[in-house]
């Protein structure tokens, strides 16, 4: 695997867009022909030589680059956006969209990002080690189709509306997490291992929430079902299990109507 | 104005019954003349192995209005990463299934289409529909202003007062600036208001106690009292339900005896739209089936009729109509959003987004039955190419739909792409259709097949001297077959279009945003003290707006092209 460093120069005066840095765009690329991709800085078109130094060279394919950034990119949004295969590891933190659409891959952040990481994520692997914003593993702006398989890991907290439409995948919040969680979802998996606030699970047709710790205010669509003993990404315990959301419509299976599950750490 | 002669190409004119002979085409101030009427200093345009026909003419698609946009606005998904910048000729453009107006104009124009007609426009929001058609680009634009659940319609027909429903229908038409007569769900939408729904053709409405047959038969033959340039404008009843095409033929059996009136030349007294989505035999949706042998046997018999479409085009789209309790029905099926909304005392609308995949077994029932019912018509200039743009496919599919239509080998491939390929063939006709249509059918279908129908054979659909100069070149040699594949590429960037006599798309790039026009019918009727009193009347009670809040003013409409109908008599 071919190793590709870019480190920032000097911040941008508006937000940097950058979707070009991805394993797959940079792949058989020179460091040259790297620094002349564009960008976005407000309406005008840049090159990303503009506010990076860029070393090594991309291997032949996705699956053979690797990406370094260093510094703080804490202006540049779309970081890995539609990434198929490869890695990506930045170094400081980074603004919105990382891992956006992501389609498989590796992409590590050692500090925080801000909203919508992950967004519509189809595959690959997402680990932020610092805190994430809001809209984590969730839905573009009016589409139905959330993260859809995958795993996401903040070692942080995250904001709210975390997985909103999400179908499929995996989210772990080690820390706490704001409002709304699991909005819509008809799927996937949700796990806070901190405390949640409030509207867990509204309006979930299928998946599963579990939340370690605290919830400020229960849903009025749950209900609950009984006490189970779990292995939840290797904390074993007993969860009080909550089925809902009961305003919602859900489907029947094998006869089953299949509900949106909740479990609570006791 | 400039002069110009178009050399050496391939003709299609059904107008002139030109078929693929090398003709040449001479332009002087916006219209076709005689190439002996041109001087020296015309310029040419080489259109040596290309073919050459009139702007294409659109007789149905939702392109402006508050029901498009509110499509625009509640999804922002479709057009996240879908956007082209500005370039020299041409405004930055986006959205697929919903475009923006700019890219309407522009897509129209790069496939050669010169001429669309707005389906369904809610009178209350006429100045809203024209304010999008004055922001669409090159193509001339006319809308339909709805009248199948129209309270003064429902009451007048109870009473069969056609002379009152034909003096309110010049009324509505001049104060919307519209163009036609339309019809959805005939009573159904009204009924929604309370719930409920008209399924069959003798359902009654809900407290007007008339029925389906009475509102489309009364507007038919208040049409005809006018001599409007377009017949009435159907989508009748049961829209999208297995076992519908009953209710489809009772439909057309409501236009027996009657014989077009009026002087455009127009000969059908009902058009019925996107009969795809009409033509559905079985009880459910396992058994569900083709009936468009049923359909077009009917269709092929009676030359009072003429149909379109509807063609499904396997895409994610986003479905939008007046018939609203169709829109509840499909957000039941499918659980995406849904829009809805009543429009005071005429009409109502949903919009839910949808999408047509080649592994359901029904999308492809749905998009053979389209292909069927063109592949059956008899007579091309009475069946006319539209997907009901954007309900059963973005209208930027038709070079796809043509390819459909002109390749067997196309169709072939398609329904072996099909997850269900069997099931489709064994439910459908499809497999059993050897027809490929030719370039002269598909000007019949696309140019003066339409132009006819809606009384406006005068100006569009034909290249004979004295017609307005729309004309299409495309990358297509008669003389050498073309692969599937080539087909919809060169219908997809016509090489050269001119509209009015303008280049407007060069190389299939986008020139000049030419000098668009809205056609709209000013109809005149004998003084009627009692429709006259009885729309004051509503106003005060009814409505939410003051009548003279409601009138379109001219300032909405700068460049119009209006169509004289005088009922005085
Ligand atoms: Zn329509």
């Amino acid at each position: 695997m071919e190793t590709v460093t870019l480190t920032i120069k000097s911040q941008p005066v508006l937000f940097l867009e950058a979707d070009n840095i991805t394993p797959d765009v940079f792949a058989g690329k020179s460091a040259a022909d790297i620094a002349s991709l564009h960008a976005y800085e407000g309406r005008d078109q840049i090159t990303l030589g503009k506010y990076f130094d860029v070393a090594g060279k991309a291997g032949a394919t996705a699956a053979d680059t690797k990406i370094v950034v260093k510094g703080d990119v804490s202006r540049v949004k779309y970081i890995g956006m539609k990434m198929s295969a490869g890695e990506i590891l930045v170094e400081k933190s980074a603004d919105m969209y990382v891992g956006g659409w992501m389609q498989g891959g590796k992409l590590t952040v050692k500090g925080n990002v801000d909203a919508f990481a992950g967004l519509g994520m189809q595959n690959g692997e997402l680990i932020i080690e610092g805190n994430a914003g809001n809209y984590l593993g969730a839905a573009y702006r009016g589409d139905w189709r959330g993260m859809q398989a995958g795993v996401i890991r903040v070692k942080g907290n995250a904001g709210s509306d975390i997985g909103t439409f999400m179908n499929g995948g995996t989210i772990i919040v080690e820390g706490n997490v704001d409002v709304h969680v699991g909005t819509h979802a008809e799927g996937g998996k949700i796990i806070v291992k901190g405390n949640g606030k409030s509207k867990i699970g509204g309006q979930m047709v299928e998946g599963e929430i579990y939340v370690f710790g605290t919830i400020d205010v229960m849903m009025p669509g749950y209900k609950y079902i009984e006490d189970v003993d779990l292995e939840v990404d290797g904390v074993k315990g007993k969860f009080a299990l909550y089925h809902g959301d009961l305003g919602e419509r859900h489907p029947k299976r094998k006869g089953q109507i299949v509900y949106g599950k909740l479990y609570q750490k006791i | 104005m400039s002069e110009y002669l178009i050399k050496n190409g391939f003709v299609f004119d059904p107008v002139q019954g030109i078929k693929g002979d090398k003709a040449d085409i001479a332009v002087k101030d916006g219209k076709i003349v005689k190439s002996s009427e041109i001087s020296s200093k015309a310029k040419t345009i080489d259109a040596k192995g290309k073919s050459v026909m009139a702007g294409a003419v659109e007789i149905h698609a939702h392109i402006a209005g508050p029901k498009v946009n509110e499509g625009r606005n509640y999804r922002p998904e479709e057009k996240l990463f879908g956007y082209t910048p500005k370039k020299t000729g041409s405004r930055m453009a986006g959205g697929f299934s919903i475009p923006t107006t700019f890219k309407t104009g522009y897509e129209y124009a790069r496939m050669g289409y010169t001429t669309a007609m707005e389906a369904a426009m809610p009178p209350l929001y006429a100045r809203h529909v024209h304010e999008e058609i004055k922001d669409t680009p090159i193509i001339d634009e006319g809308a339909y202003p709805v009248f199948g659940n129209n309270w003064f319609v429902l009451e007048y027909l109870k009473n069969k007062e056609i002379e009152n429903v034909a003096a309110y229908i010049a009324w509505l038409l001049t104060e919307t600036k519209g163009y036609a007569v339309k019809i959805v769900n005939p009573g159904g939408t009204e009924a929604w208001g309370w719930g409920l729904n008209c399924i069959s053709i003798h359902d009654p409405v809900p407290y007007f106690d008339v029925t389906p047959a009475q509102i489309v038969q009364g507007l038919l033959e208040a049409n005809e009292y006018l001599g409007l340039p377009h017949s009435i404008h159907v989508h009748t009843n049961n829209l999208g339900n297995p076992g519908n095409y009953e209710t489809t033929l009772d439909t057309f059996k409501l236009a027996e005896g009657y014989k077009a009136k009026n002087k455009f030349g127009r000969e059908q007294v009902l058009h019925h739209t996107h009969v795809q989505f009409h033509s559905y035999g079985g009880d459910n949706w396992g058994n569900f089936e083709s009936k468009s042998k049923e359909i077009m046997e009917y269709v092929n018999k009676h030359d009072n009729i003429t149909i379109d479409l509807g063609q499904v085009t396997l895409d994610e789209t986003t479905t939008m109509t007046a018939d609203g309790p169709f829109e509840h029905h499909l957000t039941e099926l499918n659980h995406l959003k849904w829009a809805n909304v009543d429009v005071e005392l005429e009409t109502a609308a949903g919009i839910v987004p949808y999408i047509y995949s080649p592994n359901i077994k029904v999308c492809g029932i749905q998009w053979a039955i389209g292909l069927e019912l063109a592949l059956l018509a008899k007579d091309p200039m009475r069946t006319f190419i539209t997907t009901d743009h954007p309900n059963a496919g973005p209208f930027t599919r038709y070079p796809r739909v043509m390819k459909w239509l002109m390749s067997e080998k196309a169709r072939k491939d398609q329904i072996d792409a099909f997850k269900y390929s069997d099931k489709v063939v064994a439910a459908t006709h499809l497999a059993s259709l050897d027809r490929e249509l030719t370039m002269y059918e598909l000007a019949q279908m696309t140019r003066a097949g339409p132009a006819k129908a809606l009384g406006l054979a005068h100006l569009y659909g034909g290249l004979k001297p004295g017609m307005d100069a729309d004309i299409a070149i495309y990358d297509l040699n008669p003389e050498k077959p073309a692969t599937p594949d080539e087909i919809e590429a060169a219908f997809s960037r016509a090489r050269y279009v001119m509209k009015s006599g303008t280049p407007v798309v060069v190389d299939g790039e986008i020139v000049s945003h030419g000098n668009k026009r809205t056609l709209w019918v000013n109809a005149k009727v004998n003084e009627n003290p009692q429709v006259v009193r009885d729309i004051k009347d509503k106003f005060l009670r009814y409505y939410s707006v003051n009548q003279a809040n409601y009138k379109v003013a001219n300032h909405f409409v700068p460049n119009p092209y209006i169509i004289e109908v005088d009922a005085t008599q």
